[in-house]
């Protein structure tokens, strides 16, 4: 089966970088060049994702989690590396669906900034820690929701809020919180806006960054529940972010260990968990423990 | 013909944080599995039992050896080192795994957990809800507890449930890691009619049970684990 998204050999180097920051050496530690001082906060990332897979990473704070998803989103320029998806089919009326289909097969993180726009908007979905950085909380969660319907080249404006009434519900927001402003919601609530923005398009992946961090317990689990539930049914190859073990455990299938920007470790979630390679998994594990 | 057949595998675990520590899980076990059959593994506390099983599972990385599979869809395999995409779809559609330590899934009723497997597979909800309540019945569970989360029942209902969601599909190969270990002697009686009917419509079974007669009515044939001081023998 063919890979959703194929990952080779990624790089983002923060500060000006020499060629010693690409080697790989392990004398360094940390994500510091020791020759030229720049930041390496992704180095030398490979990985597939598989349709309808859940795939989780962990790894401590600073690690490279957050920069790599912005670069599969694009909001983050990578330093090399190239990223391959290959679309399947979706519902032909959905809008947009024309205009991708000769970018299979292409490296994607080599197209130009208005076709990762539209790529982004017509077949990605994100959710943030933080939903300042998902949401703009100065116009209605429903406006929301259709802004990223437009960008997906929705434009009967009756389907748009129809669509968007169906979304929150389906995020068990009440239909009726609609035309109100997420900065006045709960952060459990902010979330679920969140996730139905992302979801609005339908995406072939979504991405979650910390998804439920932050929230309380039972909010937590509501959450977790929802996002499952959406992904089973929807079927979206999903990549999501986290530092907590048992959301890891919880939702994902396969399981890659990140530390000072590398992966250090990766396979069947239960293995990384049950029986961890590397020195630092098996810190992370018992730590939780 | 051979379902399973394992060969020579060893397993140890580094623990990098006591400074590189080795630990021996087990040494050299191999034995085969005639497919339709059972075979039961014995041996003392700490040798090797249920790492054995998690190595065929694939929750643990073999250290040395090959476990040869032969899957229906994939023709015949080396588990311990097939990729992972491989390992997760017979997991998904031909191996089923039953530890001693349960595992309950967060905030969902019993009747979904168990038909999970078949809606998966593509049955209808409601054909699949009634298979699942058929089971569940069979293995004692109360019907008013179908619809309840099993996160709040006691430790042998947990069980049942656990079994129950591994057995509905009657999958190639059933692995059993004391299974009935908080069972009372009736109930596990009842688990135990279970996997026999079950091996007699084809599902090829390995498994550890603590209790000696209840191991002798489960199994074909036992390896025992050997000690230091022994190997491990197939009687
Ligand atoms: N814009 C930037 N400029 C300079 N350095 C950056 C920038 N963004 C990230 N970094 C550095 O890159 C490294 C990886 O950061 P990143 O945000 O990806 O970590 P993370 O794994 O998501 O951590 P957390 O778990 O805390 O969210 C860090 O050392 C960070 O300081
Ligand atoms: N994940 C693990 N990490 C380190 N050591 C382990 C792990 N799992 C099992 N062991 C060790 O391997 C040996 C065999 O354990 P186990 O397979 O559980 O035995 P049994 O099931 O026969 O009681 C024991 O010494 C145990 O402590
Ligand atoms: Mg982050
Ligand atoms: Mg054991
Ligand atoms: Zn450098």
């Amino acid at each position: 089966m063919t890979p959703v998204l194929s990952v080779r050999n990624l790089f983002r180097i923060f500060g000006t970088a020499c060629s010693r920051c690409f080697d790989g050496n392990d004398e360094i530690c940390g994500n510091k060049c020791p020759w030229c001082g720049a930041i390496v906060a992704c180095k030398n990332i490979s990985f597939d994702l598989y349709p309808e897979e859940v795939l989780g990473i962990v790894g401590e704070s600073g690690s490279g989690k957050s920069t790599l998803l912005k670069i599969l989103y694009f909001e983050e320029e990578p330093t090399s590396g190239e990223m391959f998806i290959h679309l399947t089919k979706r519902n032909a009326c959905f809008p947009g669906e024309a205009f991708m289909g000769s970018v299979d097969a292409a490296n994607v993180l080599s197209l130009n900034s208005y076709q990762k726009r539209l790529f982004r908007n017509h077949y990605m979905g994100m959710v943030y820690q933080n939903p300042f950085l998902g949401l703009r909380m100065h116009i209605s969660a429903g406006g929301n929701i259709a802004e990223k319907l437009f960008m997906a080249g929705f434009r009967n404006i009756a389907k748009i809020r129809e669509r968007a009434i169906y979304l929150l519900e389906k995020t068990e927001v009440p239909g009726n919180r609609l035309d109100e402003s997420p900065a006045s919601f709960s952060g459990g609530m902010q979330q679920r806006v969140q996730i139905a923005k992302a979801l609005s398009n339908v995406p072939m992946l979504l991405f979650l960054d910390e998804p439920t961090t932050g929230l309380d317990l039972s909010v937590q689990a509501r959450v977790l529940d929802l996002i499952k539930s959406l992904q089973k049914e929807m079927r979206l190859a999903t990549i999501v972010v986290s530092h907590d073990l048992g959301i890891i455990r919880h939702l994902t299938t396969r399981t890659m260990v990140m530390k000072d920007g590398e992966i250090v470790e990766a396979g069947l979630t239960d293995q990384v968990l049950e029986d961890p390679q590397h020195p630092f998994t098996q810190l992370l594990v018992c730590s939780t423990l | 013909m051979n379902l399973l057949n394992v060969d020579s595998i060893s397993k140890t675990f580094t623990i990098h944080i006591l400074s590189g520590k080795i630990i021996e899980g087990f040494k050299d076990v191999s034995f085969t599995v005639p497919r339709g059959t059972a075979l039961g593994i014995s041996g003392p506390s700490g040798s090797g039992k249920s790492s054995v099983l998690k190595c065929i599972y694939g929750s643990y990385l073999t250290t040395r050896g090959d476990i040869w599979y032969e899957s229906p869809r994939f023709g015949r395999l080396n588990l311990t080192r097939s990729p992972l995409r491989t390992i997760n779809q017979i997991r998904e559609m031909e191996i089923g795994y039953i530890t001693q330590f349960l595992k309950v899934i967060p905030r969902v009723s019993a009747l979904d957990i168990v038909s999970a497997p078949l809606m998966e597979a593509g049955a209808f909800r409601k054909a699949a809800r009634s298979a699942a309540g058929d089971l569940l019945e069979q293995l004692g569970i109360p019907q008013r507890l179908f619809e309840a989360y099993p996160a709040t029942f006691s430790g042998g209902e947990q069980q049942r449930v656990n079994i129950a969601r591994a057995i509905i599909k009657a999958p190639h190969l059933l692995i059993l890691d004391e299974p009935t270990a908080c069972l009372d002697a009736d109930t596990t009686s009842v688990v135990l009619d279970i996997l026999l009917a079950l091996r007699k419509k084809g599902t090829t079974m390995i498994g550890i049970f603590h209790q000696p007669e209840i191991l002798a009515r489960f199994s074909d044939a036992i390896y025992r684990m050997k000690t230091d001081s022994d190997r491990g023998t197939i009687q």
